[in-house]
């Protein structure tokens, strides 16, 4: 078996990425966690710090299309991964439906825990298990939002998912 | 944070051989609380051993029937997961009441397992507290108490488990099997987790070196009549206050075989077997699961501001009773109390 050099601290560990489509090999210390090297290594900075601690998802990414914090991972326990953070869903002139959805609505005032709610309603999307606007309200329950812009929030969301979509939430609230 | 050095095994039996080497060395899966708990300079590894690589992420199917839920399944895997959904629902709704999808999505099996207390001193280096550190004395008797232990405490510590998915576990007598440095063995669910006694730095039974490769449990038996009923300070994304696994077999009203499970009260799941089998025979009545609510709380001990937890336990019991035994189970995303 090869395990390095086990005692000694490694000053750095060799990881590739692939982030917002594009590669990097990098090499960090094992400290850093996938928040701080976004926002400080890559300057992606749509990312946010809120707690740090895995308590109000303002530093939601998707991680092989996957809403986790990034906050409470390691970077280089995530070799070999693609990595979405806002940067990565839309731009300024072609926003993503949820972005575009998150204006229209007026989902925020301060638009600070904005990044991690759109990246978490991408992510609550593609699991596909929120059918009720109940249902949506639990799975998004990891973004808090301080200003209180839940129900726009959730109104936005709602939107993306559809007019069939939101056929079936009304009948579901009824 | 402190510094350490970072392995990543392929193997299982280089994982074992990398813990049983080093024991200030710790297992990193999901991360949710070994980096959160590195973040506060309470878990100070000297190494982190990544087992990421490690083949324990898939749900098998037994010949018996039963499941195989491999240590490295994600919550959200095994929550969802169509087998488990329909055969063990009970495990499934416990596991969606706790934490939030962002969690659920990197937090895994074993990792639930071997999580520790949220209890608010043991996360704060700066206070005394006997589970960081032994010998120097419990900050919360006397202390801030309201989310603390009303059964199987001890003068050390009153600290609580703090898992969901666990309490549906032991309820359902769940099997942990894990593999260690002599080879593997499989230790029932009751006996995983320990009460604090002397020794509230020690969570469970596993021995030096041993690591937890998967989770055997059975299904079908109670799928008709289960409830998980999970009761906090808010509606979602909060550790539970009290909550109750509750499974029943029924021969019409009836009760056939009932196993029930407590959370947010003890160092463990809490559970009463001999309370459990005199229920056998019994009709499912309201009267029937208050007797029995008063014996699986029976020498309840509150520590002043968690008083409170002894009459909630006692009435949730019985709700989720009740809602096992008309087939209703609660709903996690509905926030009133069925």
């Amino acid at each position: 078996m090869d395990l390095g050099q086990p005692r000694a601290p490694s000053p750095t560990v060799p990881v590739t990425l692939t982030i917002n489509g594009t590669n990097h090999s990098l090499d960090i210390p094992p400290f850093v966690t996938l928040l701080d090297l976004l926002r400080g290594n890559l300057a992606l900075t749509g990312t946010k710090k809120g707690c740090d601690h895995g308590q109000c998802g303002a530093c939601t990414v998707l991680v092989d299309g996957v809403r986790i914090n990034s906050c409470l991972k390691f970077a280089v326990s995530l070799d070999g991964t693609e990595i979405t953070t806002i940067e990565g869903l839309g731009t300024p002139d072609h926003l993503h439906p949820l972005q575009k959805a998150f204006v229209e609505h007026d989902a925020y005032q301060c638009g600070y825990c904005t990044p991690g709610q759109i990246c978490s309603a991408a992510g609550l999307l593609s699991e596909g298990h929120a059918k009720s606007r109940e249902e949506i309200r639990e799975l998004m329950s990891g973004n808090l939002c301080r200003c209180g812009a839940y129900t726009n929030i959730a109104d936005a969301i709602e939107d993306v998912m559809g007019a069939e979509g939101r056929e079936t939430v009304r009948e579901a609230a009824e | 944070m402190r510094q350490f050095s970072y392995l990543r095994p392929t193997g299982i039996s280089d994982a074992v051989a990398a813990l049983a080497a080093e024991p200030t060395a710790q297992l990193l899966a999901g991360g949710t609380n070994l980096v959160d708990l590195m973040k506060y300079d309470v878990a100070q590894p000297s190494a982190v051993i990544d087992i990421n690589g490690l083949p324990l992420k898939e749900i098998e199917v037994l010949e018996d029937g039963a499941y195989r839920i491999g240590a490295l399944t994600t919550n959200s895997q095994v929550a969802y997961d169509p087998r488990i959904a329909r055969d063990v629902p009970l495990l499934s709704s416990a596991i969606l009441a706790g934490a939030s999808p962002q969690l659920r999505n990197a937090a895994t099996s074993g990792g639930n397992l071997l999580q520790r207390t949220r209890c608010y001193y043991f996360y704060d280096p700066s206070t005394p507290c006997n589970k960081r550190e032994p010998g120097s004395g419990c900050s919360a008797i006397g202390g801030i108490n309201r989310i603390h232990a009303i059964l199987g405490a001890s003068e050390a510590c009153i600290a609580t488990h703090p898992s969901d998915m666990c309490v549906a576990l032991a309820a359902l007598d769940a099997t942990v099997e894990v593999t260690g440095p002599t080879g593997a063995r499989t230790i029932p669910f009751p006996d995983f987790h320990r009460l604090p006694g002397d020794h509230p730095e020690r969570d469970n039974t596993l021995q030096r070196g041993e690591i937890v490769t998967g989770i055997r449990v059975e299904g079908g038996r109670f799928a008709a009549h289960h409830s998980y009923l999970k009761l906090r300070d808010r509606l979602s994304y909060a550790f539970a206050l009290v909550s109750v696994a509750a499974a029943l077999d029924l021969d019409g009203d009836t009760i056939l075989d009932a196993r029930v499970a407590l959370g947010g009260v003890a160092h463990k799941p809490w559970r009463n077997p001999l309370a459990e089998a005199e229920l056998a025979g019994q009709p499912a009545t309201r009267d029937t699961f208050e007797a029995f609510a008063r014996r699986l709380l029976s020498g309840a001990k509150g520590q002043g501001h968690n008083d409170f937890k002894i009459p909630m336990a006692e009435k949730a019991i019985v709700r989720a009773l009740m809602q096992a035994a008309s087939g209703r189970p609660q709903v996690q995303s509905e926030k009133r109390l069925r």
